[in-house]
C-alpha cells in the first residue's frame, strides 16, 4: 500500500457497506450491479437447467406442465431484463467508461447510484413475483394469455417497467458522458470502438425502452381494471400488443448484441495486438445496426396475419441489418491478418464469440426469408437461434470481457490455465446444448412444449446434456474468478499489453481514476506506432 | 473559474456542466415522447378502426374546458419562459415570482381537470368495463374513454412531477441558489415544463377536436 | 447429399413444400460457404500469426478498398437473392386458389376442430382430399394459438377477433402431425391433432360416413369415442387419478363438494349442465378452465359421454 492517499485505490478508499451504497463512484456502481446481475444469471442458469432436465425424456417426468411453464418463463424474464440487457452496459460499461474517455465519473454520478437502486426495486419486485409463484406467460406476456390468467403477471410487468427505467438512466448518462466529457484530444473517431458500441446501445436505451414501458402500463391497467386495448372481447386488439411489445424488444436484442461486439473489437485487437481494421465501417456499422433495429420488429409477425406487403417491408429490413453485422465480422477476421496473437482467456472468449455470433448470424438469414420463417417460426430453431446470438454472442463476449477487465476492477490475475479450460467448456457446452436444437427446429418441434414426440428424443437428450456441461463450465468460471479475489497474483497496470486509456491508469484505479488528466499521445489501436511497455 | 462552487468534481467548468445538464434534459424528453407515442399509436390504431364511434364520443368533452386548459398551460409556459429570462439577469425574486405563478397554473390545469374526470365518473363514461353509460353510438366506446384517461391521465401525472420540480427549483431559488452564472436547474425544469405542454397541444385536438 | 436432405427435413408432403427446401438448401449452402471461409480464416490466422517471444509493432493495415467492397457486394447480392425468392413463395403460400376447399379451422385450450362446409365438425382430426387446394379459415375461441403442419410447412396463427388464411395442395396420402406453435398454457404441448390426406372418393366417403355415423351408435361406444375425439381425456383420466380436471371414474351418482361451499350429486343434469356451461358448478380443488362445448356436441353425443361416465364405475 501506497501511503500517499492521491493513490489510494478505489477498493481502499472509504470502506464499508454504507460507503458502498451511498457511493457515486462509477466502478463502484459498475461492481454492484456486477454482484446483482451475476446472482441474477445464477437463478437464470439454474432455471434453465430445471427446463433441460424436464426435456431429457419426452414425457412428464419431474414436475408439472404449470410448473414446466413457469420455469421457462422464468429463465426468459430473468436472463433478458434482470442479466443480459443490463449486463454489459450497467456493470462492464459502469466501469470501463469513463476510463476510457478520460473523465473521474460519468457525467450524472447521482442519477448512475439511483439507476442502481432502480434496478434493484426491480429485481425485488422480479424475484418476488417468483417466489410467489411466479407466471407461466413466456417472457413476450401475449395478450390475451396475459391479461387472462392468474398468477402475479402485474408485478412482473411492473417490474419490466422498472427495470427499462434503470436501463434508460444508464443509456442518458452514457450518451452525456460521451458527448461532453471526452479528454482533449479524444475524438470521435479516436476514440476505443467500446464506445461508439455503447453509445449505438444506448440510442436504443433511449428511444425503445420507453414503448415497453408504456406497453407494460397497458397491460397492467389491462389486468387492473380491464380498460379493453388489448381485449378482443373488448373491441380490443391482442395483435396490437405484439407490435408494442416487439417495437421494443427487437431494438432489445441489439441492446444486448451491440455491446456485446464493442467488446469483441477490444478483444481482438488487443490480443492481436494489431491496429483494428475497418475502424470507421465498425464504428458506423453499430449506429446502423441501432438505427435499422427500429424497423425490423415486424419480423416475429410473419404469421400473425399481418399483410403481405407488411411483410416484404420487414423481411427486406430484415436483410438490412445482416449487412452491417457481416461486415463487422469481416473486419474482425482482417484484424486478425498479420496480428500477433496471444490466447489468453479473454481472446478465447473473443474466438469463440466469432465463430457462435457467425453461427447465430447465419441461423437469422433462415428466419428472415418469409417463406422459411413461415415454417421455423416459433420451433426450436428460433430457440436455438437467438441462444446463439444472445448466449454465444452476448453472454460469451459478456465473460471475455469481465477476464479481460477483471485485473483491473480487482486488481488481482485469475489462474490462467482453468481460465482457459473454463472458456473452452463453455464454448463445447454451448454448442453440445444448442446445435441439436436447430435440427429439432427444421424437423418440426414447437417451442414452449413440456412433452414431444419420441422423434425428437435424441435431440433433446443431447441438448440437456450439453446443458449440463455447460452448467459445468460456469461454474469452473465462477470458481476460477473468485478463487483470484482470495490467492490471485497481484495484477499489474497493464497485464494485456493494451493501448486503450484505461489501462495507463493505476491498477486498481485511484477513485479519481486518473492522477493528473491523461495526455493524449496516440490512439487505442495505435499497435503499428507505439511499442507497448 | 468564476463560480468552482457550483461544479462538480468531474467537471472541468461550469459550462461543461451546464452543457451537460441540459444534454442529459433533451436526451430524457426524447424518451418521454416516445413514452406517449405508445398511446398515440393505440389512438391511431382504434381511431381507424372506429372512425365513427370516436367522433361519436368525443362529443362527449367539454371543449370549453379544454380550451381553457390549453390557454392555461400556454401561457404556464410563457411563465416559465420568463421566469428563466428572468434569473439569467440575475433577478431571483422576480423569477420566484414567474415561477410560482407557473405552479399556480399548473394547478388552475389540474383544478379543471378534476372537474372534467368527476363528471365522466358520475356519468360512468369510464375505461374499459367500467364503463356503464349508453348515450354513445358506434361500437366499442369504452375504448374511446380507455384511450383519453390513458392519455389524459398519464399527462396529469406529468404534469404533477413538474408542479413537485418547480416547487423544488422555487424554493432553491428563494434561498438563493441561483445566480445569472448559476441557474442550471431552473433551464432544465423548464425545458421539462415546455415538453408537458407540448404534448397538451397535441392532445387537446386529438381528443377534443375531431372533426 | 440427398438423404442429408431427407433427414433435415420434415417429410415433404405439399406442393409448397420442395419449394421452401429449395430456399432452405440455398441458405444453408450460402451458410456454409461463408461459415468456413470465417472460421478456416480464423483458425488459419491464429496459427500462422500466433504471438512469439518479443512482442512487436505489428502492420499498421487498417483498410483495403476493393476487399471492403467485395465482401459488402457479394453478401448484399445473395441477401437480395434469398428475400426475393422467399418473397416470391410466401406469395405463393399467402394466396389461395379460387377452387379451393373451405375448411374452417378453430383452436381452442387445448383443442381443435375442423369444420366442414356442410357443418360436420371434426374434432383433432383434419381429413383432407389429395391433390386438391385446401383453404384453411383459422381463428381461436380464448388466447392466440397457432396451426402449424410440418409436413405443408404452413404456419398461421389462430387469433380470437380475426380469421387467418392458410392453404396448401396435399401431395402424398398418410397422417401427418399438426402441432399449436403459439404459447397457450397449460396443456400446449399437448394441443395436437393429425392431418389425414385421403384420395379424393375415399375423402368424401369419411365425411359422408363421419356426418352420419355418430347417429344411432351404442352410447357408451360413442361416448368412449368422444372422450378421445373431443379431447376430454387432455384434462380428464378415467383412471381416477387427478389431472387438470376432475377424473371420470367413479363419479357417477357419487356426491362432491363444490368450490363455493355447496355440494352436487353427479347425475345426468350435472353432466349436461358441465358439458355445456362449464364455469357454473366448479369442483372443489380445481380451477374452472373447462370450455363450453356448447354446438360442439350433439344431443345424442351428449347423452353418449353420460353412458360412458356411468359406465365408468367400478362394480
Amino acid at each position: 500500500m501506497n501511503a500517499n492517499p492521491s493513490t489510494v485505490s478505489y477498493l481502499e478508499d472509504k470502506k464499508g457497506i454504507w460507503n458502498w451504497l451511498t457511493t457515486v463512484d462509477h466502478k463502484k456502481i459498475g461492481l454492484m450491479y456486477l454482484v446483482l446481475i451475476l446472482g441474477s444469471f445464477l437463478v437464470g442458469g439454474i432455471l434453465a437447467m430445471l427446463v433441460r432436465l424436464e426435456l431429457i425424456s419426452p414425457g412428464e417426468d419431474f414436475y408439472s406442465a404449470d410448473t414446466y411453464n413457469r420455469f421457462f418463463t422464468m429463465h426468459g424474464v430473468v436472463m433478458i431484463f434482470l442479466f443480459i440487457i443490463p449486463s454489459i452496459p450497467a456493470a462492464l460499461g459502469n466501469f470501463v467508461l469513463p476510463l476510457m474517455v478520460g473523465a473521474k465519473d460519468v457525467a450524472f454520478p447521482r442519477l448512475n447510484l439511483a439507476s442502481w437502486y432502480v434496478y434493484v426495486v426491480g429485481l425485488l419486485l422480479a424475484f418476488w413475483a417468483l417466489l410467489y409463484g411466479g407466471v407461466d406467460t413466456g417472457w413476450t406476456f401475449y395478450t390475451p394469455y396475459s391479461s387472462e390468467i392468474q398468477g402475479p403477471v402485474a408485478m412482473i410487468g411492473l417490474a419490466v417497467f422498472i427495470l427499462g427505467f434503470s436501463s434508460i438512466l444508464t443509456g442518458l448518462n452514457f450518451i452525456v458522458t460521451i458527448h461532453k466529457l471526452r479528454l482533449p484530444g479524444i475524438t470521435w473517431f479516436n476514440m476505443p470502438l467500446f464506445l461508439w458500441g455503447m453509445y449505438a446501445t444506448a440510442i436504443i436505451q433511449i428511444l425503445a425502452t420507453p414503448v415497453i414501458g408504456i406497453t407494460m402500463v397497458l397491460l397492467l391497467f389491462e389486468r387492473l381494471s380491464g380498460i379493453g386495448i388489448f381485449d378482443p372481447s373488448m373491441g380490443g386488439d391482442p395483435v396490437l400488443f405484439q407490435h408494442f411489445f416487439w417495437f421494443y424488444s427487437h431494438p432489445a436484442v441489439y441492446i444486448m448484441i451491440l455491446p456485446a461486439m464493442a467488446i469483441v473489437s477490444e478483444l481482438i485487437s488487443t490480443f492481436s495486438h494489431k491496429k483494428i481494421f475497418g475502424y470507421k465501417a465498425i464504428a458506423y456499422s453499430s449506429v446502423a445496426i441501432a438505427l435499422i433495429s427500429f424497423l425490423v420488429w415486424g419480423h416475429h409477425m410473419f404469421t400473425s396475419g399481418q399483410s403481405r406487403f407488411a411483410a416484404m417491408v420487414f423481411s427486406f429490413l430484415t436483410f438490412g441489418v445482416a449487412i452491417p453485422s457481416a461486415i463487422k465480422v469481416f473486419n474482425w477476421l482482417a484484424t486478425l491478418y498479420k496480428g500477433s496473437i496471444s490466447l489468453e482467456t479473454p481472446m478465447l472468449y473473443g474466438l469463440s464469440f466469432l465463430f457462435l455470433f457467425t453461427i447465430g448470424g447465419l441461423t437469422g438469414l433462415f428466419l428472415g426469408t418469409l417463406a422459411v420463417d413461415v415454417h421455423l417460426h416459433d420451433t426450436y430453431f428460433v430457440v436455438a437461434h437467438f441462444h446463439y446470438v444472445m448466449f454465444g454472442g452476448t453472454v460469451v463476449a459478456f465473460i471475455g470481457g469481465l477476464h479481460y477487465w477483471w485485473p483491473k476492477m480487482v486488481g488481482k490475475m485469475f489462474n490462467e490455465t482453468w481460465g482457459k479450460i473454463g472458456a473452452v467448456l463453455v464454448f463445447l457446452g454451448f454448442n453440445f446444448t444448442f446445435m441439436p436444437q436447430f435440427i429439432a427446429g427444421f424437423r418440426g418441434m414447437p417451442r414452449r412444449y413440456y412433452t414431444y414426440g419420441e422423434e425428437f428424443t435424441v435431440y433433446n437428450v443431447l441438448s440437456s446434456l450439453g446443458a449440463f456441461l455447460l452448467g459445468i463450465a460456469f461454474v469452473i468460471v465462477g470458481i476460477n474468478l473468485v478463487m483470484s479475489l482470495i490467492n490471485g497474483k497481484k495484477a499489474s497496470k497493464n497485464p494485456w499489453k493494451s493501448l486503450s486509456l484505461e489501462w495507463e491508469t493505476q491498477t486498481p484505479p485511484i477513485t479519481e481514476n486518473f492522477e493528473v488528466d491523461p495526455v493524449i499521445t496516440h490512439g487505442p489501436y495505435d499497435y503499428d506506432k507505439v511499442e507497448v511497455q | 473559474m468564476s463560480s468552482s462552487f457550483h461544479v462538480a468534481h468531474h467537471f472541468s467548468d461550469a459550462e461543461q456542466q451546464r452543457e451537460s445538464a441540459k444534454l442529459g434534459m433533451w436526451v430524457f424528453l426524447l424518451t418521454e415522447i416516445l413514452l406517449f407515442g405508445g398511446v398515440f399509436v393505440a389512438y391511431a390504431v382504434f381511431r381507424v378502426w372506429y372512425p365513427d364511434m370516436f367522433y361519436n364520443a368525443h362529443k362527449a368533452l367539454d371543449v370549453t374546458m379544454g380550451t381553457v386548459n390549453t390557454a392555461v398551460l400556454i401561457v404556464s409556459s410563457l411563465t416559465v419562459a420568463l421566469g428563466i429570462r428572468e434569473i439569467q439577469l440575475g433577478r431571483q425574486k422576480q423569477c420566484t415570482r414567474y415561477l410560482l405563478a407557473t405552479i399556480v397554473l399548473a394547478c388552475v390545469f389540474l383544478v379543471i381537470k378534476y372537474f372534467e374526470y368527476a363528471h365522466k365518473i358520475h356519468l360512468g363514461q369510464l375505461p374499459g368495463k367500467f364503463y356503464t353509460f349508453d348515450g354513445i353510438a358506434g361500437t366499442n366506446p369504452h375504448v374511446f374513454f380507455s384511450i383519453y384517461f390513458l392519455l389524459t391521465g398519464i399527462h396529469a401525472f406529468h404534469i404533477l412531477i413538474g408542479i413537485s420540480l418547480l416547487t423544488w427549483v422555487m424554493i432553491k431559488n428563494m434561498k438563493g441558489h441561483f445566480s445569472a452564472q448559476y441557474f442550471t436547474p431552473v433551464e432544465i425544469t423548464g425545458l421539462y415544463w415546455h415538453l408537458v405542454d407540448l404534448i397538451w397541444i397535441f392532445l387537446f385536438p386529438l381528443l377534443y377536436l375531431i372533426g | 447429399m440427398k438423404t442429408f436432405i431427407d433427414w433435415l427435413m420434415p417429410e415433404s408432403a405439399s406442393t409448397i413444400s420442395p419449394q421452401v427446401d429449395a430456399i432452405t438448401y440455398f441458405i444453408f449452402a450460402v451458410s456454409l460457404l461463408f461459415f468456413f471461409i470465417i472460421v478456416v480464416g480464423m483458425i488459419h490466422f491464429v496459427i500462422k500469426y500466433r504471438r512469439q517471444e518479443k512482442l512487436e509493432k505489428t502492420s499498421g493495415v487498417d483498410h483495403n478498398t476493393a476487399l471492403e467492397i467485395v465482401w459488402t457486394a457479394i453478401p448484399t447480392v445473395l441477401l437480395v437473392v434469398m428475400f426475393v425468392w422467399g418473397f416470391r413463395v410466401y406469395l405463393d403460400m399467402s394466396i389461395a386458389p379460387k377452387d379451393s376447399l373451405e375448411i374452417k379451422v378453430t383452436g381452442q385450450k387445448w383443442f381443435w376442430t375442423f369444420t366442414y362446409p356442410n357443418g360436420y365438425v371434426s374434432p383433432g382430426e383434419l381429413v383432407v382430399p389429395l391433390n386438391q387446394p385446401v383453404k384453411t379459415l383459422i381463428s381461436s375461441k380464448d388466447v392466440i394459438h397457432s396451426m402449424f403442419v410440418p409436413a405443408f410447412r404452413i404456419k398461421m396463427d389462430a387469433l380470437p377477433n380475426r380469421y387467418t388464411v392458410a392453404w396448401f395442395e396435399a401431395t402424398k396420402e398418410g397422417t401427418f402431425p399438426l402441432y399449436c406453435t403459439e404459447y397457450c398454457g397449460t396443456s400446449h404441448s399437448k394441443m395436437l391433432a393429425t392431418v389425414k390426406v385421403l384420395p379424393y372418393d375415399q375423402y368424401l366417403k369419411w365425411l359422408d360416413d363421419a356426418s352420419s355415423s355418430m347417429d344411432g351408435a351404442d352410447p357408451v361406444a360413442l361416448g368412449e369415442k368422444i372422450y378421445a375425439r373431443n379431447a376430454c381425456n387432455t384434462c380428464h383420466s378415467i383412471d381416477g387419478s387427478s389431472m387438470i380436471g376432475p377424473s371420470w371414474r367413479n363419479i357417477w351418482s357419487s356426491s362432491q363438494n363444490l368450490s363455493d361451499g355447496s355440494s352436487v350429486v353427479v347425475d345426468e343434469n350435472y353432466i349436461r349442465e358441465s358439458i355445456l356451461y362449464p364455469q357454473k358448478k366448479i369442483r372443489a380443488g380445481y380451477q374452472g378452465v373447462m370450455p363450453s362445448y356448447q354446438g360442439l356436441l350433439k344431443e345424442n353425443e351428449i347423452e353418449g359421454v353420460i353412458a360412458y361416465i356411468k359406465s365408468l364405475e367400478d362394480k
